[in-house]
This record gives structure tokens, C-alpha cells and sequence, in this order.
């Protein structure tokens, strides 16, 4: 039972209500009536005694069903939070819950809630604040290193529901932690319809990298909402990487830069495979004196995807800069690739912001040159291409960049 | 070796090479000499197989299989290898990377830092390929790539252009190493082409014989270094009476 006080309910409810049918700025529109709700799913006490259809769902988006390499775990399976540990070792450095325990064990939560994304932004903001399914609450103590992942998987495993979660992501000062979203589905799954509002608080000295990736079907519709705000000395790094197809996913994260010298980074991986509609974006408010930014996204348009990689800097104090560098490869006559960056100086003349944007395919010329080093032309492709999708901009440690290029190189070969 | 008959290649449907005859054998270094567009690079390029080169007549042998028609990988496979004179640079596959394609499965963790390490290149193998390499690094990068793959035909085009005196001599140690010049005369294995302009690396390497190339077709036979005296003092000019 959530404790926000029935003054602000109220008043989210009413917002809620009159952004209902409010149409998104992008990407295509979305009938969330046709999607129905889904049943309550048993909780579990390990990952292991997931259904294996559901454990290789939650493998394939980088989730570790043993554990081992993971400080603490968050499952939830369509409407129903199943999982929830924290390793032994880390008991005491974080804290994991569903959002909903969260809101009934911290009242203060309430001034967080709806803060880094607007309730009223759209109908999908709206539909989760009226029709609430959970989400995760993970938070790392003041001070506290943590130097293993923390894991939070959310499965669908009926086919044509919809998934409303709502997360909060909370760094204390001087915290530091890596977390892996892995967003996944069933097999039998198709249709369906996944919102996720992700509001992460990064407090002075505080540093997340924060890594999510999707693996939904050709049926399937996306829109996270997410936003960020950044105190001073604080970092933030999101990575978002999406290797298989999907219907439609329009996101368009926004990092505010409110504190003295606080940093964000936004990369993206992006691999457009039959009829995806990808429309990712990223977007970096300087406010902070010092404040930094960067958004990189590699995007690969296969079969007849499109892909529209969006990126704004807004610089709003004079000491601030940012860099935006988007690039795209065409495999496909059908496909369609938009590179649309967008830089605004707003009242602060001694800012720098800077982008650079390219669409190109694979030189022949480098293809041939790595011919003459004993590769075939499938394999100088395949090299090339990995290395345009380039997992170490990601800073993750190097399990899980090894595991990301697996991926990667498993979905080349899937598509080629 | 290395055998091509009547060699006539055209780039973009524009005739390049007009009857070329060469002979290559074991542990032998030759070196093309002539003029700016007489189809130097082409002939190297020709005999890796690179798509653009397109054979329109004749025949390429090596070690006795006709490859006419097989692609570059293949070649490379064969035991052909190609220093670029501009290679390309490749964003995100790393230097290192392309030493273990060129080592094909040989690598032992250690070849590929010695040869980095003896090419100055130890900071390099972790960068992009060729990214942002200076003219000196580029020759470097590629006869490392070379060392990797250990070809028994080598290829080199315009070595020494755009490379400083400090890099030069590096690069003709490791271009002598290539071609065995460190064993006796008779025990050498690895055979080259070495295209030059400026003729400078012939202080560095022997070439057992010399060969212009001019408007498609190779018009003179000899000394390396005869030939290589004879156009420093009259330059190509003269050349044109052998057409």
C-alpha cells in the first residue's frame, strides 16, 4: 500500500487523466486498449527454478541466472514481482524492492516520484500512473562501492498484455554501482505493449553506469520513459543496446545536469532487423557549472528497419560542454536511417556543444583490404561491423563487454 | 614462384596493364621501377587479386596454381602479402586484431607483442587500425600485419614514401627480414616485389633484379641498380625509346 499522500495522489491522478489519450511527440501511436492484463505469477526463492523458457529469456538479455557475478537481483514477471536478493556480501551497500514496498517504506520517496519524468508527458506516462504494475526500487547507501552488477529482469511471458512498470533508481552521495536491465519475453510472446518510467536520482559523488537491453519480437511495442538528475560531481552513464527485432520502441531519455561538474554519457547499440521501428534519442540539459555530456550511438539497419537516432544538447550554463556522434550503417535497400542531432546554446554564449553524424555503408575498400589479410568477405564484414558497434564505449567491465560482443556477433550471423 | 603471362588488367573499363610477363622464383627480390600511372600499383594489386583489378587477358601461377581467378583471401592464404602504400584505417577493429586474422590461428600471445614491440608499435595495437596514424606508423602498421602473416611472396608498394630517415632503416630491417635476407642466398624461401618511386630503399635491401614498368608493360630488364642509376640520371624521358 503506497503511502503518497492522498493530496498528491490526487493531484497525479488528475494529471494522469488529462494526458490519457495524449499522443507522444514521436513514433507511432498506440492503441493500449487492445493489450489486456496480465495474471499473478507465484514467486520464486532462485533464479534457477525460473521456467527454462523464462530463463533463457532473461539469459538473452543479459541477466545471470546463477548469480555469481551479480551483487543483487530484481525479477519481475508480467504484473507480478517474483525475485527479489541481495547477495550476502552486499547487504547493508544497497537496498532492492519493488517500487511499491519502496513507496510504502519510505515516505520521502514521494518527492521523487514523477521528478525526473513528467506524469503528463503522454499517454503512456499516464496509463502508468493509473494502472500501477510494480517496478523495481534500487538504491545504493551513502558511500557504498559496489563492485558487482546488480541485476533487474522484467519478462513478459503472456502474449498481448501490457507491462507497466515504474522504477527508481536512487545513488546516494559518494555511492557508486553498475546495474543490468535486461527486458525480455517469452517465446510464445508476440504482441504486447512495455512501459517503463525509470527515474534515477544521482546524488554528489555519485556514480551509476547503467546498462539496459531489450530483446522483444516482431510484434512487440516499447516506450520507456526514463530521466535523470545529476548533483554535483555526479555521473551517469546509460547504456542502451536493442539486437532483435521489435514492432515499434520510441525513447527519448533526458539527463539534467543540475550539479557543479557532473557528467553524462548516452550510448547506444542499435541493430534494426525486419520491420523495427526504432526511434531512440538522448538527451543532455547542462545546468551545472562544468557540467559535461556525450551521446554516442552506432545504429545497423538490416531487412526493411528504420531507425531514427535523435540527440539534443541543451547547454544552460556558460562552463558547460557536450559532444553528440551518431553513426549509421545500411545493409538494406529497404531500410531507412535518420541521424537527427540537435544542439541548442540557450543564454550561455561560452558553451561548446559540438555533434557529428554519419550514414554510410562498409567501404568496399576496407573490405577488400582485410580480404588481402586471409579473411573471407562474410568475415571482413562481420569484423568490421563489430567493431562499428563498439561495446567498449560502454565502459562495462569485461565479462559483460565479452558477453555484449557474443550477442552482437550472434545477431550478425542470425541476420547475414 | 611467381609466374604471369600476357597480363592485361583494366581498372573502371580503362586498360592499365597491356601484356605483362613476369617470373618470379624462390628467395628472389625484385624491383619495379617507372614512371607515375605506368601500373606499378596495378601490377601488385593484380597479382592480390583485388576485385577493381579486373584480368581481361592472361594468366597469374603462384607456386605453380593458376589464381587467376581466385580472390584475395585466398591468395593471402596461398602465401601472398601486400604492404598498401595508403591503406585505409578501419574505426573499432583494433591493430591487434588484425594481427591475429594475419597470424591465422598461430598466435601464441607473444608474436603479436614482439613484432609490435620491434616496429615501435606496442602503443598502437590497442588503437584503431591505422586511425589517425601518421605516414611513418601507416608503413609500420603494415609490415607488422605483414610479420603476422609470414607470406612467401611480398608485395610491398612505395615503401619508404612518406616516412622519415629515423623510420627507414627500421623499415628496411624488417623488410630484409621478410625476405630471408639474413639467410644465405640459396636458402631463401621468401620471394618480393618492391614497387619504388624514389629508389631510396635499395639502400636498405638487395633486389636480385630490376624491371620498368611503363605504359602497361614492362620494357626493361636488369641490375637494380643500373636501372635504378639510369633513371636517376636521365629519368623516364629516355625510357619512352624502349616503347
Amino acid at each position: 500500500m503506497s503511502i503518497i499522500s492522498p493530496s498528491r495522489k490526487e493531484e497525479l491522478r488528475k494529471l494522469a487523466e488529462l494526458a490519457r489519450y495524449k499522443v507522444a511527440t514521436y513514433g507511432e501511436d498506440i492503441d493500449i486498449s487492445v493489450f489486456e492484463e496480465a495474471e499473478e505469477v507465484k514467486e520464486i526463492d532462485e533464479l534457477s527454478k525460473l521456467p527454462p523458457e523464462i530463463q533463457d529469456a532473461a539469459i538473452s538479455s543479459g541477466i545471470d541466472i546463477t548469480e555469481k557475478e551479480r551483487a543483487g537481483s530484481f525479477v519481475q514477471v508480467d504484473h507480478s514481482v517474483i525475485y527479489q536478493k541481495i547477495q550476502s556480501a552486499y547487504r547493508g551497500q544497497i537496498e532492492i524492492m519493488s517500487i511499491t514496498d519502496a513507496l510504502e517504506k519510505y515516505p520521502e520517496l514521494e518527492e521523487y516520484w514523477w521528478k525526473a519524468v513528467r506524469v503528463d508527458q503522454d499517454k503512456y506516462t499516464a496509463h502508468a500512473e493509473l494502472y500501477p504494475m510494480h517496478g523495481y526500487f534500487i538504491r545504493v547507501l551513502p558511500g557504498q562501492k559496489v563492485d558487482r552488477a546488480i541485476q533487474a529482469c522484467l519478462l513478459l511471458q503472456e502474449n498481448a498484455r501490457t507491462q507497466n512498470v515504474h522504477n527508481i533508481i536512487m545513488m546516494e552521495e559518494g555511492s557508486s554501482a553498475q546495474i543490468i536491465t535486461g527486458c525480455s519475453i517469452a517465446p510464445k510472446v508476440n504482441e504486447g505493449l512495455h512501459i517503463g518510467i525509470s527515474e534515477f536520482y544521482i546524488k554528489k559523488n555519485a556514480k551509476l553506469v547503467f546498462t539496459m537491453i531489450h530483446n522483444w519480437a516482431d510484434g512487440f511495442h516499447v516506450r520507456p520513459r526514463s530521466g535523470a538528475i545529476v548533483e554535483s560531481n555526479g555521473i551517469f552513464i546509460n547504456n542502451y543496446i536493442l539486437l532483435k527485432p521489435v514492432k515499434s520502441i520510441q525513447s527519448f531519455p533526458t539527463a539534467i545536469l543540475e550539479g557543479e561538474n557532473s557528467k553524462a554519457m548516452f550510448n547506444s547499440l542499435l541493430y534494426g532487423l525486419k520491420d523495427s521501428k526504432i526511434d531512440v534519442g538522448s538527451r543532455i540539459i547542462l545546468r551545472g557549472k562544468n557540467s559535461s555530456g556525450e551521446a554516442i550511438s552506432r545504429a545497423i539497419v538490416a531487412d526493411s528497419s528504420q531507425i531514427y537516432a535523435r540527440g539534443t544538447l541543451i547547454a544552460q550554463n556558460d562552463e558547460s560542454k557536450a559532444h553528440l556522434d551518431c553513426r549509421g550503417i545500411l545493409f538494406s535497400n529497404d531500410g531507412i536511417m535518420y541521424a537527427i542531432p540537435e544542439l541548442l546554446a540557450d543564454r550561455a554564449p561560452n558553451s561548446i556543444l559540438s555533434h557529428e553524424a554519419a550514414i554510410g555503408p562498409i567501404a568496399e575498400e576496407e573490405i577488400e583490404y582485410l580480404m588481402t589479410r586471409g579473411l573471407s568477405k562474410e568475415e571482413a564484414v562481420s569484423l568490421i561491423t563489430q567493431g562499428f558497434m563498439d561495446v567498449e564505449i560502454l565502459g562495462l567491465p569485461k565479462h559483460l563487454e565479452d558477453y555484449i560482443r557474443r550477442m552482437i556477433e550472434l545477431t550478425q550471423k542470425e541476420s547475414m | 614462384m611467381l609466374t604471369i603471362e600476357d597480363l592485361h588488367v583494366e581498372v573502371a573499363g580503362s586498360p592499365i596493364l597491356k601484356g605483362v610477363n613476369l617470373e618470379i622464383k624462390e628467395g628472389e627480390t625484385h624491383v619495379l621501377l617507372g614512371p607515375n600511372g605506368g601500373g606499378k600499383t596495378t601490377l601488385l594489386m593484380s597479382i592480390m587479386g583485388l576485385p577493381r583489378y579486373k584480368v581481361t587477358r592472361g594468366k597469374i601461377y603462384f607456386k605453380g596454381e593458376d589464381i587467376t581467378n581466385l580472390p584475395p583471401n585466398e591468395r593471402a592464404k596461398l602465401g601472398i602479402g601486400i604492404m598498401f602504400q595508403k591503406p585505409p584505417s578501419i574505426r573499432g577493429v583494433k591493430l591487434y586484431q588484425i594481427g591475429e586474422v594475419s597470424l591465422r590461428g598461430k598466435e601464441d600471445g607473444d608474436r603479436i607483442k614482439s613484432y609490435a614491440e620491434l616496429l615501435n608499435l606496442i602503443n598502437h595495437i590497442d588503437r584503431d587500425l591505422n586511425y589517425g596514424f601518421s605516414g611513418g606508423e601507416l608503413k609500420r602498421s603494415e609490415l607488422f600485419q605483414l610479420l603476422c602473416q609470414k607470406p612467401d611472396l611480398v608485395l610491398l608498394d612505395e615503401p619508404e614514401s612518406g616516412v622519415d630517415l629515423d623510420n627507414i632503416s627500421l623499415i628496411g630491417t624488417v623488410i630484409n627480414e621478410l625476405l630471408n635476407k639474413e639467410d644465405k642466398v640459396k636458402s631463401r624461401k621468401s620471394s618480393g616485389i618492391i614497387v619504388t618511386h624514389t629508389g631510396y630503399i635499395l639502400e636498405y635491401v638487395n633486389a636480385d633484379k630490376g624491371h620498368v614498368l611503363m605504359d602497361g608493360k614492362i620494357i626493361c630488364d636488369g641490375s637494380p641498380r643500373d636501372l635504378f642509376e639510369e633513371v636517376k640520371k636521365h629519368g623516364y624521358g629516355r625510357c619512352t625509346e624502349c616503347l
